[in-house]
């Protein structure tokens, strides 16, 4: 009796300091300032989008938007295809040669993306990548490509050989076969790592900290950054921001749950 | 999935193999590889060495130099750069001590919480897999979104916290702007965003328990806590250790969320190894920075050895 009560105790508390942040800030994002500072859980007066009005017009948040759906719409299936196209040969080559390929790209995860700043600004300077988005898409994928690879590569290696050996046998080519048969079967975990890399593309900041100067140039989650020191305690814009900044992802979420779920949590595995 | 194309291609590889191929017969594989699946994994490979491989074992070099980025010219100072951020940088000290507590609170925290939390919800019912999502869902925002809903939480003026505070008629504190205090709010802050995360792991390896173990200890008359100590614990030993070399490596890199809570460049309270290298960068030192990245990376593998050492003997000792 004692132990559900304080299940239920611990596990309500918890819930509302999740709830509570989050309605304040939906609520927040269609007061004013006074209004906020004077009752931050109140419903709001009017739902007259002033504040978003603000931040996609005024404050350029609308390009930052669109430079964030470019970056990650093309940084994601372009890992995903690259990483698929080695984790099918890691799944078919046998030996010492499936075993190094492997090692070596999925060793790339021990190598945190915030100790190569330096000499990757240097290269990409040198390739002139940096302040633009084909930058960013690539820097994205380099960051990417290892935990994808394990993913994707991991889960191939399962998939019954005798599948693939079918298919060479009735004459199809190794290109064949990645698309008609590893492809399909691997529908699962590419969901998973592509909600993954979505997650992680969509909020990337290091990368354009790093590199993007022109505000023109800026994505979604730099732009919020940049609001931080402009905008120091108008709450009510910088709630305006973080609900666009976040609403792809959580709309995706409701309805993508499951793969959100399994795909997080596949990166988390890798340990 | 089906069992029946897999089964009956084994029936059929060998015998249209062995005919015209008799040489071969002892091969362990019936199909040789066709030579084209070696260009598969070429672009990953490439991208992974030119643009990750590559610049990790420039950063060694450019650690022993002074070089400021722009100049052509810059010298070798062998390891001054590590002697200077040991002994000569308080600022880099500074950092590296912050973000060791930093870690070393979250990891705490954010294991034992997130392992209550997969412990309250582990069985499959309506209201758990409710809740699951909903203790996950801050998971899936980005560091700079949370880093601005605890800023206004954390506000001594206006901010959530001390308005629930004053409604019960109590002073509340200054919370970010405490400096003895920041690093210990922006833990709070680190745990919210990911326990859910890392509850889901959790609740992955308490599923896998068979519950038989637990209706015979039952029935041995043990109690919960002896339960938990003799079967949950050991058995969610894996799910711990991903849990823990997950939250370091998460908590080591916590650039996002002190760069949004804190602004850039953070404060000395709140300045973590990170947003040090970032500003030395920024700074164009870059022979200087380059060697705090490599001791940030000397960090993170030195730490997550000890723990794989800590956790290994754990259990032994029990």
């Amino acid at each position: 009796m004692l132990a559900t009560l304080s299940r239920r105790a611990i596990l309500a508390i918890y819930a509302v300091i999740i709830i509570i942040p989050l309605t304040v800030v939906a609520f927040g994002s269609f007061k004013s300032t006074q209004e906020l500072f004077a009752g931050p859980f109140s419903l709001p007066h009017s739902l007259a989008p002033d504040n978003f009005v603000e931040v996609v017009g005024g404050q350029n948040l609308g390009s930052s938007f669109m430079n964030s759906v470019i970056v990650t719409g093309v940084s994601v299936p372009l890992t995903l295809f690259v990483a698929s196209l080695a984790g099918y040969a890691v799944s078919r080559l046998k030996g010492f040669m499936s075993w190094a390929i492997f090692g070596f790209l999925v060793l790339g995860m021990a190598i945190p993306a915030q100790a190569n700043m330096v000499p990757l600004y240097v290269l990409f300077g040198r390739l002139g990548l940096l302040d633009n988005l084909a930058g960013l898409i690539l820097a994205n994928v380099v960051s990417t490509l290892p935990i994808a690879v394990f993913i994707l590569g991991g889960f191939m290696r399962t998939l019954p050989k005798e599948l693939y050996e079918a298919s060479s046998i009735d004459g199809s080519g190794p290109w064949k076969t990645y698309a008609s048969i590893a492809l399909p079967l691997s529908a699962p975990s590419i969901a998973a790592a592509a909600i993954f890399l979505f997650v992680i593309h969509w909020n990337e900041l290091l990368y354009p900290l790093l590199f993007i100067q022109s505000p023109g140039n800026r994505t979604l989650p730099l732009a919020l950054l940049s609001f931080q020191g402009e905008f120091q305690t108008n709450y009510p814009l910088l709630f305006a921001g973080v609900i666009l900044a976040s609403l792809p992802v959580v709309v995706a979420y409701v309805f993508l749950q499951r793969y959100f779920v399994a795909g997080i949590t596949a990166g988390a595995s890798k340990g | 999935m089906s069992i029946h194309p897999g089964t009956a291609a084994r029936r059929k590889a060998p015998d249209s193999h062995t005919p015209d191929n008799p040489a071969k017969v002892r091969r362990r594989s019936p199909t040789r590889v066709n030579p084209a699946l070696y260009l598969f994994p070429l672009p990953a490979v490439a991208v992974v060495a030119f643009f990750l491989v590559m610049p990790t074992l420039q950063a060694f070099q450019y650690a022993i130099t002074d070089w400021n980025g722009f100049s052509a010219a810059f010298n070798y100072v062998g390891v001054d750069n590590f002697v200077r951020a040991f002994t000569k940088d308080s600022l880099f000290t500074n950092a590296l001590t912050n973000n060791l507590k930093f870690v070393l609170l979250v990891v705490i925290a954010q294991t034992a919480f997130s392992l209550v939390l997969a412990l309250l919800l582990t069985k499959n019912s309506r209201g758990s897999i409710l809740l699951r999502a909903l203790f996950f869902f801050p998971t899936i925002l980005s560091s700079v979104s949370v880093a601005f809903i605890w800023k206004f939480i954390y506000d001594p003026n206006f901010g959530l916290a001390n308005s629930v505070l004053r409604t019960v008629g109590v002073d509340g504190g200054a919370y970010l702007g405490n400096d003895a205090q920041a690093l210990y709010w922006v833990a709070v802050t680190q745990v919210w965003f990911h326990s859910g995360q890392m509850m889901v792991v959790y609740i992955a390896g308490l599923q896998a328990i068979p519950k038989e173990l637990y209706e015979a200890a039952e029935m041995d008359g043990a109690s919960k806590w002896q339960q938990f100590k003799s079967i949950t614990w050991p058995f969610v030993a894996p799910a711990t250790s991903i849990v823990v070399a997950y939250t370091t490596v998460q908590s080591f890199k916590a650039f996002d969320l002190i760069l949004g809570i804190a602004g850039n460049p953070p404060k000395a309270a709140l300045d973590i190894l990170s947003t040090r290298i970032y500003s030395t960068f920024a700074n164009s030192e870059f022979g200087y920075a380059a060697a705090q990245s490599i001791i940030f990376m000397a960090m993170i593998a030195l730490v997550t050895w000890l723990q794989r050492r800590l956790l290994r003997l754990t259990p032994k000792g029990d």
